[in-house]
């Protein structure tokens, strides 16, 4: 086992009834590397994502975060061994202000836990960490906003900030661009690149521009399996990736 | 931090926590006959148990239906204690009991929250549901502990006097409550601007997303809900004080519901809420009582008015009505305010009339059709009482009707000015 492997998956399959959702999967991901997870609609790549965070248990096979088995972990144990992950669809605390919702998303990393016995107003380090990451999402003038009054992309700004202040080393990013224009989904990229550095990163995306401009390796998942991995240039050449996938885009495209 | 804090755009806390003081200081002074005395007395326990019991429904969206279990077991451990300390088994002074009946909330909430909290949303309710009842069965059950029918009285005048305070008279225990209070309020304010506070809203807002963050929402419901049960616990103790007697009821499905609807009727999402409900519950509980034996139902009617027009409950209005004066505009709507007196004023006359008239003719027929009303004499025999009554009842709710679209609109158009100056929405 690679010291430097930061998320392994080995065989793991999700069963729900008598549906076989994951089939399968192997993909072994070295820290640092950005990862995009492609595939049609159907092919399991939220599943897998809700497999690796926790929000669903393996059916059967191990996935290993820096070395350890987490499978069968709880979501907050997953998270505080360094994992973090955002969601397609919006999920924020909303009748919290920006700032709070930042402000959660740092407690638990700097340490204060379940504390009632000190003054949120007195975690030097928490306020500025939040301050911090209030600027980098660019929401610094929204500071006391409350979270349902955001516009769409700002929410989903602050659900990218949520999902990255706490500071995992490994994460997720679920269709982070989903429902966004596309000069929105322009900045947003941008600011993802930013946010991102010197994490390891996967994320499931649709757009293919996105895709190849963002990630060092794609992997393809279709029905369950994971059909290639490899570089975008090599994917892009991958006869079988085409068959399966591509091809039918593009076609979808025209 | 602006949302959970009282009134603080308007004034600076600190004086908002000396006027508090001040109230507290001198109410016994300008209510000062012993009516208002127990009832100012009754008043600060109702606050803490109300506060209490928001810390779970307000701040961190558990819809208990079980809160007197902790209140309740509260009193009965400090008129246990009370007693110990009479015969000699225990030397404590009568002015820390309250705290035997924190701990016994704390210990209860520990213990039953362990179970209650493993579950959030509706599960979570019909646990407390289940916990109500069980206890309350067991105070059937076990009378030696919950004295049965008579239940378990005690004597608060016991023990060496610390400066002449002997806790007979009701003033010196009304201190002894109004202290208690204050600093229930003040800790209960303090643990919203904490990080488990601030979780709890976020375990409110949106339990999934906590788990992702590193949070275990079980142990946030769970800190929180012991919490709870150790303030519950003192006002149970104070109650136990102040009456001097503890019976089943107290731990009851009664109890239990008669917060929630006041938590509620207070306001669940500010702070100050509960306080205006405990107030709320005290004046219902002793003095609608006395006006009326339809106060339950009066009560229920309210209740229900507020969940479809006021689902903030009365904080909520008061907050609403405070932004629009900082924005001066109250003015405007005066005339819809007047309309609402207005048609209240009818609402409560003719469903007044006709709610007493029932109940006269269903308990007091023996005594004749004539009944006393708001000042005049009613003959519940007459049916031109009742269509007279029915019509006011009717011209009040179409005038409720005509009144609130108007104000609806009205409304509207001011916030979204609001909105506009402010370049934000609130």
């Amino acid at each position: 086992m690679n010291s430097s492997m930061a998320l392994c998956l080995r065989g793991v399959h999700k069963r729900f009834g008598n549906t076989e959702i994951i089939r399968g999967l192997h993909l072994e991901v070295t820290s640092g590397e950005r990862v995009a997870i492609i595939g049609p609609n159907g092919a399991g790549k939220s599943t897998m994502f809700n497999l690796i965070s926790g929000r669903f248990t393996p059916t059967s096979g191990e996935i290993l975060l820096n070395g350890q088995r987490i499978d069968g972990l709880k979501p907050f144990e997953i998270n505080r061994m360094g994992l973090s992950r955002s969601f397609q669809i919006t999920n924020i605390f909303p009748k919290l202000s920006v700032f709070e919702n930042l402000r959660c998303a740092v407690m638990w990393g700097l340490g204060h836990r379940y504390s009632f016995w000190t003054f949120l107003s007195n975690l030097k380090d928490a306020n500025d960490l939040a301050h911090v990451w209030m600027k980098r999402i660019r929401l610094d003038t929204k500071s006391d906003v409350l979270a349902m009054n955001l516009t769409y992309a700002e929410q989903r700004a602050l659900e990218i900030g949520i999902t990255m202040a706490g500071g995992a080393n490994v994460v997720l990013l679920d269709e982070p661009t989903a429902g966004m224009s596309n000069s929105e989904t322009e900045r947003f990229i941008e600011l993802i690149k930013s946010v991102t550095k010197g994490k390891t990163l996967l994320t499931v995306e649709h757009d293919m521009g996105v895709v190849f401009g963002l990630a060092d390796k794609i992997a393809v998942l279709v029905y369950g399996e994971i059909i290639a991995y490899d570089t975008p240039d090599k994917i892009r050449a991958n006869l079988r990736v085409q068959e399966a996938y591509l091809g039918s885009l593009q076609a979808q495209g025209q | 931090m602006a949302s959970n804090s009282p009134a603080s755009p308007l004034i600076p806390a600190t004086w908002v926590w000396l006027g508090f003081a001040l109230v507290l200081l001198v109410a016994p002074w300008i209510f000062y006959s012993n009516l208002s005395l127990t009832m100012l007395s009754q008043m600060g326990i109702a606050i803490i148990a109300c506060l209490s019991y928001n810390m779970l429904l307000g701040q961190g969206g558990m819809l208990s239906f079980g809160h007197a279990v902790y209140t309740g077991l509260g009193s009965y451990l400090t008129i246990h204690a009370l007693n110990a300390v009479s015969q000699g088994h225990l030397a404590l002074p009568v002015s820390v009991l309250p705290m035997i009946g924190g701990l016994a909330g704390m210990g209860f909430a520990f213990l039953l929250g362990f179970v209650t909290t493993r579950k959030s949303g509706t599960a979570f309710s019909m646990i407390t549901l289940g916990m109500a009842e069980l206890v309350f069965a067991m105070s059937l059950m076990f009378s030696d502990f919950f004295g049965g029918e008579a239940g378990i009285s005690g004597n608060r005048v016991v023990g060496q006097a610390v400066w002449g305070i002997t806790f007979g008279p009701q003033r010196q225990v009304y201190y002894l409550i109004a202290f208690y209070t204050f600093i229930s309020v003040g800790l209960l304010y303090a643990l919203t601007q904490t990080p488990l506070g601030r979780m709890l809203n976020a375990v409110r807002d949106n339990p999934e997303r906590v788990e992702f963050i590193g949070y275990n929402t079980q142990q946030v419901r769970y800190r929180a809900f012991i919490i709870a049960g150790f303030f519950a616990g003192i006002a149970g103790g104070l109650g136990a004080l102040n009456f001097e007697i503890v019976t089943a009821e107290v731990v009851g499905p009664a109890r239990s519901g008669a917060y929630l609807l006041f938590t509620f009727l207070g306001g669940a999402t500010f702070f100050f809420g509960p306080i205006l409900g405990g107030i709320l519950m005290v004046l219902a509980f002793v003095l609608l009582s006395e006006i009326t034996k339809a106060w339950l139902l009066y009560l229920g009617l309210v209740f229900l008015f507020m969940v479809v027009y006021a689902p903030g409950g009365l904080a909520s209005l008061i907050m609403a009505n405070l932004r629009v004066l900082k924005h001066g505009r109250l003015l405007d709507l005066l005339p819809s305010y007047l309309g609402f007196g207005l048609a209240s004023v009818l609402i409560l006359a003719g469903a007044g009339a006709l709610v007493e008239m029932v109940y006269h003719q269903q308990l007091n027929a023996a005594l004749g059709t004539d009944l006393p009303f708001a000042g005049i004499v009613l003959n519940s025999a007459d049916p031109l009482t009742w269509l007279t009554a029915l019509g006011l009842l009717l011209v009040g709710l179409l005038l409720f009707e005509w009144v609130r679209q108007r104000f609806a609109l009205r409304w509207s158009a001011i916030h979204s000015e609001m909105a506009q100056s402010q370049g934000i929405s609130p």
